[in-house]
């Protein structure tokens, strides 16, 4: 079930819910804090949402990923508040029977979130600035 | 006529606010809003062009008439993930 969280992503417990007797492939994709951007050292990202519409639309990547490609199960959580270097702001989870379909939708799923969740993330840099990241506008 | 509009990111930072209320005529648009709102906010100006704008939790279009009592949400690029 979509899920947005303050607290750091249980990504074990999301893990453990995707292995299932039907299928054979389970892909795990964590997108994680990067130390650093066009040169810059990076000290944290900050996420906020729009979060009714935000649940709205992760609830829909995880259906429609089921109905586009051959997968069993499809779960997806973003974090929202502070996130520092190395710790998850997105967990997406997709189970299938074989790991070709695995691979593709985790891979769609993580590309319309990009462009149809309405989250944003600002980095704050080690000199002290802080800047909202270039967005893609929401479709 | 009267709803609340809720406002993120690069928004909420130039509105200095999350949200307001907006009261305007019957028969108002989507467009009539965020022109009231650069109005007393011309720092919002650059902004516009890229804004995506939802009601009641759904896009709508500039165009699109606003309802009674709806909530307006004001969505700047995304950049999620």
């Amino acid at each position: 079930m979509a899920e947005l969280t303050l607290a750091a992503i249980d990504q074990a417990a999301l893990q453990a819910r995707a292995i299932r007797a039907d299928c054979g492939a389970v892909i795990v994709f964590l997108g994680t804090t990067r130390d650093h951007h066009d040169g810059r050292r990076v000290l944290q990202l900050a996420y906020e949402a729009y979060e009714s519409m935000a649940l709205e639309a992760l609830a829909r990547l995880e259906r429609e990923a089921c109905e586009r490609f051959e997968v069993s199960h499809c779960e997806v959580t973003h974090r929202l508040g502070e996130v520092p270097p190395t710790e998850a702001s997105v967990v997406v989870v997709v189970s299938a029977a074989h790991r070709g379909a695995a691979y593709e939708a985790s891979r769609w799923v993580m590309d319309e979130l990009k462009a149809r969740v309405p989250i944003w993330k600002r980095e704050r840099f080690e000199d002290g600035n802080s800047q909202w990241v270039d967005g893609t506008p929401l479709r | 006529m009267q709803g609340k509009v809720l406002f993120f990111a690069q928004m909420r930072e130039q509105m200095g606010a999350a949200s307001a209320a907006w009261d305007l005529p019957e028969g108002s648009r989507v467009r009539d809003l965020l022109a009231s709102l650069e109005a007393s906010h011309p720092g919002i100006g650059p902004l516009r062009p890229h804004l995506a704008v939802a009601m009641n939790g759904e896009l709508v279009r500039a165009d699109t008439m606003l309802a009674a009592g709806a909530e307006l949400a004001l969505l700047p690029p995304v950049s999620g993930g």
